[in-house]
């Protein structure tokens, strides 16, 4: 069906170069998908001569029980010298390897696109999808500026995650079933990504989705992990509703679902309109949803049950920016619909600093990140809803380094105390951090390259994630007079308040953040080892096809930041705004400047007033962490009293899953049980109006049956009452 | 191969033949010798009754390229006089609806006969002469274009199935089959009266005339079309096959007692028959009626219940194969929405929905009936990590189980997404509440998917299947189904183009009828 | 003439039905039966004076059902009391539901 790839836009100038093959991009991983799944389907249906129930729980690491108290359930066979699995050699080779294919095109497709210079987007139809009635949707895929950079991430950072995965999962039994839904992963969020139309965004959105379900429950046989897959996407859809109604409404009030359409027909519209805020808050559920904001931020924590690579590419680096990505492609809506922009901001905010605060208090060392990514998102949404959507984008894609870098490198960390554990045949924890402590001597590449992801991530000055962080708070103090967004209000508050509330909750978030990640590199790296003495000799650095991504992300956690250097350094350590350039054709032009409207510049001094405060902020909150946090006091988990008072409310994340529970899962379950099904199905319709008839038709034939009583003289009596009877009434009549 | 067809005068003779071919199968299955030992029999039957279901599914695909959707006439016309006195003749012909519900039940036939291959094992030849009768009842539904010949199809395929469920059902048969055939009978009465009725108005001189396209331009001309009683009598038919709440109860009955091919045949293709009785009958002959504000609401509203509360007990089923019933329920929802929210999109996302619905829940029960036979349960909480033991067997549930959840791709998400968008158009409202369900959707099969396949393996029955996954027979009969559900979430266009003329031409006439002056005149 | 003769013949139906209704003998039941049909065979004699001979036809009619009646009725009778040892229609219930 690919090969009906007619050619249209002829003309535009990226239609005769590389970009015509744009559609390998997701194929290619679509084939990997394919043939790694057929290799792992052959091998279950003929395992193989080792018992597979043993070798299978003989994996890198136990998911999330860190707070669940499971180590029992852990189920460590002895057996864990597991051979590998017979077809990991070819597997080892297609699942990384269809990644960099694409990752090349990807950077071919970018050289051709930056000689072009083009100003509209080349859309790449492959065919018709669902054309019926007013309704035509295609295949069709869209590149432009956005989804070039998009595009460079996920292929980018999805390739060295891969080849991280060669070393990390290698004793896996379900080696190529992992490859396959990776594979399959990096298929639809280019997809996403790619997608010239809201529906077959879509589909990338559920099919990222629907691979986040499956690599989350990767070990399904812990009913923990399974239940994480199973609430990550339900969670999700709940996002996927508001997606569908926003997609309905753009359907009856524009006819189109096409981006192109959609952007001409939101540039007609005005400023405050009520389709175009409904549209975005509902465009918003479903980008909340994804990206894990509040309300819907639960799954996210539960979801590092999965393997950790898999959380770094899904759960940090690509899946969960993708409704920062539904936001800033669909900003042309946006514009038009500040009260819809301040929400956005106001729930990034939020949700930043809450994620935050619970940051501060976890123990197992995925959760942290966790939780630092459902606060970094926060950011990325505070940056789109104001409007700043380069920085937004900025800041996803250095957020997208430096977590990727902090997710692998405690991959490694858990990979060297499972080892370590695994030798000894111990059954502690491997993800707690008060198991951990002092290996800086034992895994001192993988420490170095932590504490620079960690200084990125806490906004230190040079680290990429200084500069995007920083744009995205300036870009919020810039928007407190003179824009739409300071013009609107929300619930009554003006919107010039909000944005200074937002402001402060940065800072807050930001403040945090450097605290809650000091304190995990101080218990992880720092002070005392509490592993265990036997344990000790056996922790060592991962492999090099483990530690060689790390080091690229590295490098890119260190210099990410020069992709987009603020307009205040005047050039004087590199172009300034490459990325606000690149993009200015997509997000650019029109939002933009209906957003800013007459916005005052902010003077030189005012801006360095703002670099210096988040700096400080940053620095402190280091500082802070270093004065407070005694490493050496820590004991290891088992020995660990419980957390008391405030330590405790935020350890066990507000009780905010256990009031979902109450208030919604249980009630659902319960009056779906008891009224709908007990009480209106069986008790009513079938009780009452099926069975009930039933029984009233058998009560006549009863009655009906009494007269029947077998004997002449009876009936003789009948007879003849009834001739009376007629005789009389024909008398009377 | 519309030329090979044309040389053939395919079209001439390939309707009546569909319906001769199974009865002929019936009748030798019956008559002929007895083998020596029940097992050859049972061996020798199912052979030549998936023989006969094969045959017929090959005759059957020529209707694709021979059936031209595009002319504004009835397909593959076939006419006979039958009863002239009374103005009844043998008279069938297809447009792009009904061509597509043929062949989605010629080609289910053959999966539903290998689904209960080895799980049949008494009385085999009047099992499968059942089936195949009931095959021709089913078709004739479809084909009919007089009324009284519709009907009496229509009654034809309920005793088939009443005896397939009473006499080869599980535990309750007797109950769920009596409960199924009063049901579906206490409807189909009010409709014969309602026929009648139509039949004799629409006939002149003292002839009463039933033929579809006499009855048809009766309503329209006279006011019959805005008449709620009639239209009502065909409604509770057609309600309760679907089944609309609060028709509903017999289903979860009947599909959990019926054997493995009942509960498929059921699901895939006999609650069409109430759909496809709307779209062919209620909605064209009473227009007017339909869409008078207080009826157009109590249906949509029956619709949009269903949807919700049949996801919302499915949620807490215990028994998967209830739980798939109940889930028909909430789908079949989907597709009266689709019909009367009436526009293009929406009844095309009907029958989009129709079609995919058959083929993901045939699947289902065919999974169903396939971990039946080999763990006697169907109890969720029976199960737990099957995937360790039958790992193609949960590859296949998995998919099978998200193209019903409607994940985009599969052809669930094709027909939900029509449908919803179609009907927002029209009915914002009952579309909104509607997409709710695509939450608990997700919710009560991934639960169910999860309980039964993921989970710590810890019961030693599970651990016993070990060895016992999907054998090439049944890898088989699942390998089409899977690929016709990418199929058609990949690349619907082409049945989408099947249909197009016949749901524009329908919803330009139920909107033509309704504006004009007539309307003025209901009773 | 007629009129005497009318009340004559209802006042034996009433005594044939009181018998049948009252009595559980089946031979006496039995000539209760006869009574009435009599009582019939009486009116329609009567009759026969205002509107022609077709009532004396019926009455040779009803003569002979009666005569085939009560040859197949007291064999039927005869054959139960062989069965049973009693003719009390009480006991004779097997029709009972």
């Amino acid at each position: 069906m690919l090969t009906q790839t007619d050619a249209p836009m002829t003309g535009h100038p990226l239609a005769d170069t590389v970009a015509r093959f744009a559609w390998l991009l997701p194929v290619l991983p679509l084939l990997g998908f394919l043939f790694n799944g057929f290799l792992s389907l052959r091998a279950a249906a003929h395992p193989g001569p080792a018992d597979p129930t043993a070798a299978s729980h003989d994996h890198g690491e136990h998911g999330d029980h860190g707070d669940h108290g499971a180590h029992d359930a852990h189920g460590h066979d002895d057996a864990h010298h597991a051979a590998r699995h017979p077809s990991a050699g070819l597997v080892s080779l297609i699942g990384p390897g269809v990644l960099l294919l694409s990752f090349g095109l990807a950077l071919a497709v970018f050289v051709a696109m930056r000689a072009a210079h083009i100003e509209e987007a080349y859309v790449l139809t492959l065919f018709q999808w669902m054309p019926t009635g007013k309704l035509s949707i295609d295949v069709a895929l869209q590149l432009d500026q956005l989804s070039m950079v998009m595009t460079l991430i996920i292929t980018g950072i999805g390739s060295l995650i891969h080849i991280f995965s060669v070393g990390y999962m290698q004793d896996d039994p379900g080696y190529p079933r992992y490859f396959a839904y990776l594979n399959l992963f990096v298929f639809f969020m280019l997809l996403l990504v790619l997608g010239a139309n809201y529906p077959l965004m879509f589909v990338g959105w559920e099919g990222v989705g629907l691979c986040s379900y499956l690599l989350i429950g990767f070990w399904f046989h812990e009913k923990a992990n399974a239940d994480a897959g199973k609430k990550a996407f339900i969670v999700n859809r709940i996002g996927d509703f508001g997606f569908l109604v926003a997609m309905f409404l753009m359907f009856a009030n524009f006819g189109t679902l096409s981006f192109a359409g959609v952007e001409e027909a939101a540039g007609g519209l005005m400023v405050g309109s009520l389709i175009a805020t409904a549209i975005c808050l509902f465009l918003f559920l479903g980008a909340a949803g994804k990206s894990a904001q509040l309300p819907l931020y639960i799954w996210l924590p539960d979801a590092m049950a999965g393997p950790t690579p898999v959380s770094a590419l899904i759960h940090a680096a690509t899946m969960v920016t993708a409704g920062v990505y539904l936001v800033a492609r669909s900003a042309t809506l946006f514009a038009v619909a500040p009260t819809a922009q301040l929400t956005v901001a106001l729930v990034g905010a939020l949700t930043a600093v809450f994620a935050a605060t619970i940051g501060l208090k976890q123990w197992d060392i995925k959760k942290v990140l966790a939780y630092s990514t459902v606060s970094q998102l926060g950011y990325m949404f505070v940056g789109v809803g104001v409007g700043a959507y380069t920085a937004g984008v900025f800041h996803l894609m250095t957020h997208a380094f430096f977590k990727a870098l902090l997710f692998l490198g405690s991959g490694s960390v858990i990979y060297a105390m499972h080892k370590a554990y695994h030798e000894t045949h111990n059954h502690e924890d491997a993800q707690d951090m008060r198991n951990m402590g002092g290996l800086r001597r034992h895994m001192p590449i993988t420490f170095g390259l932590m504490w620079i992801a960690t200084l990125a991530i806490a906004g230190i000055p040079v680290f990429s994630g200084f500069f995007s962080k920083d744009e995205i708070l300036t870009a919020v103090f810039a928007r407190t007079h003179g824009s739409t967004l300071a013009e609107a209000s929300l619930f009554g508050i003006p919107g010039t308040a909000l944005l200074y509330a937002i402001y402060a909750l940065g800072l807050a978030a930001a403040l945090m953040t450097a605290i809650y990640m000091t304190r995990m590199m101080l218990y992880t790296f720092h002070g005392p080892n509490r592993t265990g003495e036997a344990e000790r000799p056996h922790l060592k650095e991962a492999p090099w096809v483990m530690t060689g991504p790390l080091v690229v992300l590295g490098v890119l956690s260190l210099v990410g930041g020069w992709m987009n250097l603020p307009l205040i350094t005047g050039g004087a350590i590199g172009p300034v705004e490459l990325l606000h350039h690149w993009l200015e054709p997509v997000v650019g032009t029109g939002a933009n400047i209906v957003t800013l409207g007459e916005t005052p510049h902010l003077s030189h001094a005012t801006e360095y007033t703002l670099i210096g405060t988040a700096v400080f902020i940053a620095v402190a909150g280091i500082a802070f962490a270093l004065w407070r946090l005694k490493p050496a006091a820590l004991v290891a988990a088992k020995d660990a009293p419980a957390e008391q008072g405030i330590a405790k409310v935020l350890h066990d994340k507000w009780y905010v899953d256990e009031a979902y529970d109450a208030a919604v899962v249980q009630p659902t379950l319960g009056v779906s049980r008891t009224v709908l099904w007990k009480g209106i199905d069986a008790g009513l319709i079938d009780g009452l109006l099926v069975n009930g008839s039933a029984l009233l038709t058998r009560a006549f034939g009863w009655m009906g049956s009494q007269a029947q009583t077998g004997r002449v003289g009876t009936y003789a009596w009948v007879i003849v009452l009834g001739a009376v009877a007629v005789l009389g009434a024909f008398s009377f009549l | 191969m519309t030329a090979f067809l044309e040389s053939i005068s395919y079209n001439g003779w390939i309707l009546p033949a569909l319906l001769g071919l199974p009865l002929l199968g019936a009748a030798v299955l019956l008559l002929r010798g007895r083998a020596a030992t029940a097992d050859a029999q049972m061996a020798s039957d199912r052979r030549f009754a998936l023989w006969v279901f094969l045959a017929e599914a090959g005759l059957s695909l020529g209707l694709w390229w021979s059936v031209n959707v595009e002319v504004p006439l009835w397909q593959a016309d076939f006419e006979l006089p039958w009863i002239p006195s009374w103005g009844v003749s043998f008279h069938l012909g297809l447009d792009g609806i009904a061509l597509m519900l043929v062949l989605l039940t010629t080609l289910l036939m053959p999966l539903a006969v290998l689904g209960g291959w080895t799980s049949i094992r008494e009385k085999t030849a009047s099992y499968y002469a059942l089936l195949l009768i009931l095959t021709t009842g089913m078709l004739g539904v479809f084909m009919a274009l007089d009324l009284v010949l519709f009907y009496v199809m229509w009654e034809v395929m309920l005793i088939p199935m009443y005896l397939i469920i009473g006499v080869w059902g599980g535990q309750r048969r007797l109950y769920a089959s009596l409960k199924f055939f009063l049901y579906t009978m206490l409807g189909s009465l009010l409709m014969l009266v309602a026929i009648i009725w139509l039949g004799t108005a629409a006939g002149t001189e003292g002839v009463p005339n039933f033929g579809y396209d006499a009855v048809l331009n009766y309503t329209r001309l006279s006011d019959a079309h805005g008449s709620v009683w009639l239209f009502a009598a065909f409604a509770v038919a057609f309600a309760v096959k679907v089944p609309m709440f609060p028709f509903h109860t017999w289903l979860p009955d009947a599909h959990v007692e019926a054997p493995t091919a009942g509960s498929v045949i059921l699901a895939a293709i006999m609650l069409k028959m109430g759909t496809f009785g709307f779209i062919r009958f209620a909605l064209p002959f009473f227009p007017a009626a339909a869409m008078l504000p207080a009826v157009r609401t109590v249906m949509l509203s029956l619709a949009v219940i269903g949807i919700v509360y049949g996801a919302l007990v499915a949620l807490v089923q215990p028994d998967f194969k209830k739980l798939v019933a109940y889930s028909s329920v909430s789908h079949l929802g989907f597709v009266m929405l689709g019909i009367f929210a009436l526009t293009t999109e929406s009844l095309q996302g009907a029958l989009v929905v129709t079609i995919a619905h058959g083929i993901s829940t045939g699947a289902l029960f065919l999974l169903i009936g396939m971990i039946y036979e080999r763990r006697h349960t169907r109890l969720v909480d029976d199960f737990g990590g099957i995937a360790k033991v039958m790992p193609v067997f949960s590859v296949f549930l998995t998919i099978v189980a998200l193209s019903s959840i409607g994940v985009p791709g599969t052809n669930g998400f094709v027909g939900e997404f029509l449908v919803l968008i179609g009907s927002f158009q029209t009915q914002p409202f009952y579309a909104v509440i509607a997409a709710t369900s695509v939450i608990i959707a997700a919710a009560y099969l991934l639960w169910a998917v999860q309980r039964i396949i993921y989970n710590p393996l810890v019961k030693p029955e599970n651990e016993r299947l070990r060895g016992h996954d999907l054998n090439w027979r049944e890898i088989g009969l699942l390998t089409p189904l899977v690929v016709a559900i990418l199929w058609i979430g990949v690349y619907p266009k082409p049945l989408l183009q099947k249909t197009e003329r016949a749901a524009a031409k329908l919803i330009q006439y139920v909107e033509d009828v309704r504006t004009s002056d007539r309307i003025g005149r209901i009773r | 003439m007629v009129a005497e003769s009318l009340a004559l013949s209802a006042a034996l139906f009433t005594i044939g039905v009181i018998g049948v209704l009252t009595r559980r003998n089946a031979i006496i039941l039995f000539m209760c039966v006869e009574l009435m049909l009599n009582a019939v065979n009486l009116s329609f004699v009567a009759l026969s004076t205002l509107y022609g001979a077709a009532g004396q036809v019926f009455v040779l009619f009803v003569i002979t059902v009666a005569a085939a009646e009560a040859a197949v009725g007291l064999a039927i009778v005869i054959a139960i009391f062989r069965h049973r040892q009693s003719v009390n229609l009480d006991d004779i219930n097997l029709l009972k539901g």
